[in-house]
């Protein structure tokens, strides 16, 4: 028994924590932001560039087919620091559900080794929704309904329409044919690994989302002073924040042991992933609340970086199955 | 990460559940009520003689020194056979990490073996009429008997856990006169028959002799019932108070096993389970696996040399809160048989007291929010 990561496991994870803390910034987070004065694509695209060049777009494809057959345990931890810096981009989409996806498919249309290069974006929308985060910058749409049922493929470009989501980084486009797209040769099993992978790979995003707002209100109250003293002196202010981190700290466990399940292929994966994604959801979201209500007005403008990514949390803790319904998958796997 | 047992571990587990299964009484009274407190003496003998009652410790002194991954497989195995509640807990699980960490070799060699074997049997001395939460306002002195090589005790202690029943109890006492707060505090060990101890119980929120305050008057003690340096009680007994808000006091056995009763009780009554009520029972599920595996991550951490600290507030905030929803959503499923005396109506009668007990939950908030996020205090 070891609930922990390896060395190696930690260091990669550092390794990309360390190159996005210096990229993506809150300033960038704002360069993804469509039709703004700060909109800067290209700024974006240099981001992905780096991240290709460190392996990371190919971290869970086959060593086979050019990426770097990392499993789950190794991949989820690199998703949270993608939530920490709220990146404006499809990471887990393209990274840990199309790559080993179309590795399972036997990359039908050739587009495993452009992925890995960085030169392909892949969005997705595996919950039957016609609203697809980052379609309008994908080259790829993966499409399909909640849970492992059939998943078609579609080009991006013409095939959706943007529209304008709360998070303004999130690209987000509308099919305009909702039942389009080729279906895709994969066996059940693939399929219901992919909506698995979505599902925990958002759970990591939205604890490293929490985990951001939480570090962003534990250092304003300390520094804003009301009534004479820090606001973080006061007691209300401390509980909100000790049921933050509390929320957050049980919830990263389970998103951890349900990437473990992935990879042993143990029999309650799909329930594990299900109990990861209803507590990230909810310790997210209670992140965001508290972090609004313990800046204050400051939090209530688009000049204060805190929105960039309570919008996030917002706009995700319901995609791949929210709080409730993936509550009760649990539910129903406990015969319930 | 590896989320499995070696085999030897299993094998340690396959022993624990067959012994339990075939040695756990049933029907013992409350352990909280003079008759069912000696009840659950014999089942600690019992316990002690098996080599079952405190796993973890050194074998000179009754234990197998069972791994901490072991020992959670022990509690685990306890709890699934629906074992008694350990009436020596607070000895054992307790003063022992304690004693093991600050005592003397005279001190362990005297004390240990007969709290494993449920001979002595100690309870706790820290809650005073005017120190609750804040214990550092503890009043109850002792004053230097030079001339007789030891202390004079004076004071009260209440809310003292099956104090009635007990016979030795430790806790908190002012050594300097002149002393505030934090300083001047010892940490002392006290024999209940001793002269000039009166202890007086009285009955619980569950109706039962569970309390007792404990009247000290000009009661002695020798040097060698000072636990730690003198002075240095406050240090020593932090030490205690992590083992009480962590893993020690409530393993997630506990929870893992109330959780599974909690969701055989609504399939038995599909019926009476609404939606909502179906959700709640899944949500009590979830926290009892959360908190399993937030320990087995904090056991990781503890195995590789890192102490858990003031996370173990965060523990106790989980468990406490996690304890109430689930015994509520089970009296819920109980409809009209919810208010009948029966285990689940006392476990939700027990679990009120939760948030209340090893420093209540606001205490807890502010100790996570000040050491481990580092907002300021005042």
């Amino acid at each position: 028994m070891r609930f922990a990561l390896s060395d190696e496991q930690t260091a990669l994870r550092d390794a990309v924590r360390e190159l996005l803390s210096r990229e993506c910034t809150p300033a960038l987070v704002r360069a993804a932001w469509v039709q703004t004065p700060e909109a800067d694509p290209g700024r974006v695209e240099a981001v992905w560039a780096k991240l290709a060049e460190m392996g990371v777009l190919g971290a869970a494809a086959p060593a086979a087919a050019g990426g770097l057959g990392l499993a789950a345990c190794d991949v989820i931890p690199l998703l949270e620091e993608a939530g920490r810096v709220a990146l404006p981009l499809p990471l887990l989409e393209t990274a840990f559900v199309a790559a080993p996806l179309l590795a399972a498919a036997g990359d039908p249309y050739g587009m495993l080794e452009r992925l890995i290069a960085g030169e392909l974006l892949v969005a997705c929308a595996l919950d039957g929704s016609a609203l697809v985060p980052y379609a309008t910058g994908a080259h790829v749409l993966l499409l399909g309904e909640r849970d492992g049922g059939p998943i078609r493929l579609l080009a991006g470009g013409e095939s959706v329409e943007p529209v304008r989501s709360i998070d303004g980084a999130r690209a987000l486009g509308r099919l305009l044919d909702p039942a389009a797209g080729r279906l895709l040769d994969v066996d059940q099993s693939a399929a219901s690994a992919a909506w698995q992978r979505g599902a925990l790979g958002c759970a990591a995003q939205l604890v490293g989302l929490g985990r951001a707002l939480l570090e962003l209100s534990t250092q304003y109250v300390k520094e804003r002073h009301q009534f004479g003293v820090a606001i973080g002196s006061f007691q209300a202010i401390k509980h909100h924040l000790a049921d933050t981190l509390i929320g957050l700290e049980f919830a990263a466990p389970a998103v951890l042991r349900a990437a473990w399940s992935l990879d042993a292929g143990a029999a309650s994966a799909g329930r594990d992933v299900a109990m990861a994604k209803a507590l990230a959801s909810e310790a997210a979201q209670r992140a965001a609340a508290v972090a609004l209500q313990c800046h204050g007005a400051i939090a209530y403008t688009t000049e204060y970086d805190l929105h960039l990514f309570a919008k996030r949390v917002w706009a995700s803790a319901r995609s791949w199955g929210d709080a409730d319904w993936q509550r009760a998958r649990v539910g129903a796997a406990l015969g319930l | 990460m590896d989320l499995t047992y070696t085999e030897a571990e299993q094998a340690f587990r396959a022993e624990a559940r067959a012994w339990l299964e075939a040695n756990v009484p049933r029907g013992l009274a409350s352990g909280d009520t003079a008759a069912g407190f000696a009840q659950h003496v014999e089942w600690e003998k019992r316990l002690f003689d098996a080599r079952w009652a405190v796993v973890s410790w050194p074998e000179r002194y009754g234990g197998r020194e069972a791994s901490l991954w072991e020992w959670l497989i022990f509690e685990e195995e306890y709890y699934r056979a629906g074992a008694p509640a350990r009436v020596t807990q607070n000895g054992i699980f307790l003063l022992a990490p304690t004693l093991f960490e600050f005592g003397t070799v005279e001190q362990q060699e005297r004390i240990l073996p007969r709290m494993a074997g449920a001979e002595d049997l100690w309870c706790q001395g820290w809650s005073e009429p005017g120190a609750g939460s804040d214990l550092a306002a503890t009043k109850s002195r002792a004053v230097r008997a030079a001339d007789r090589g030891g202390w004079l005790l004076t004071g009260q202690k209440t809310w003292t856990t099956r104090g009635a029943f007990c016979t030795h109890l430790f806790g908190l006492f002012r050594t300097d006169p002149d002393s505030e707060r934090h300083r001047g505090l010892s940490y002392l060990m006290v024999p209940l028959d001793a002269e000039g101890v009166t202890v007086r119980g009285f009955q619980r929120l569950d109706g039962d002799e569970g309390f007792a305050e404990v009247f000290l008057e000009d009661v002695f003690v020798p040097d060698e019932a000072v636990l730690g340096e003198v002075g240095e009680g406050w240090r020593v007994a932090m030490a205690t108070a992590g083992s009480e808000r962590g893993l020690t006091l409530r393993s997630p056995g506990r929870f893992l096993s109330a959780a599974e009763q909690l969701i055989a009780l609504a399939r038995e009554r599909s019926g009476a389970a609404t939606p909502l009520l179906r959700e709640r029972v899944t949500r009590a599920w979830i926290d009892a696996e959360a908190y399993q595996l937030f320990t087995l991550q904090q056991v990781s951490a503890i195995v590789a040399g890192r102490s858990p600290g003031a996370a173990s507030s965060l523990n106790k905030v989980f468990w406490s809160e996690l304890d109430i929803r689930l015994h509520e959503s089970a009296l819920d499923l109980l409809g009209a048989d919810a208010e009948l005396d029966g285990p689940w109506s006392r476990g939700f009668l027990f679990s009120l007291a939760g948030p209340i007990y090893a420093g209540t939950n606001e205490i807890q908030r502010n100790i996570i929010a000040e050491r481990v996020l580092g907002l300021p205090r005042r």
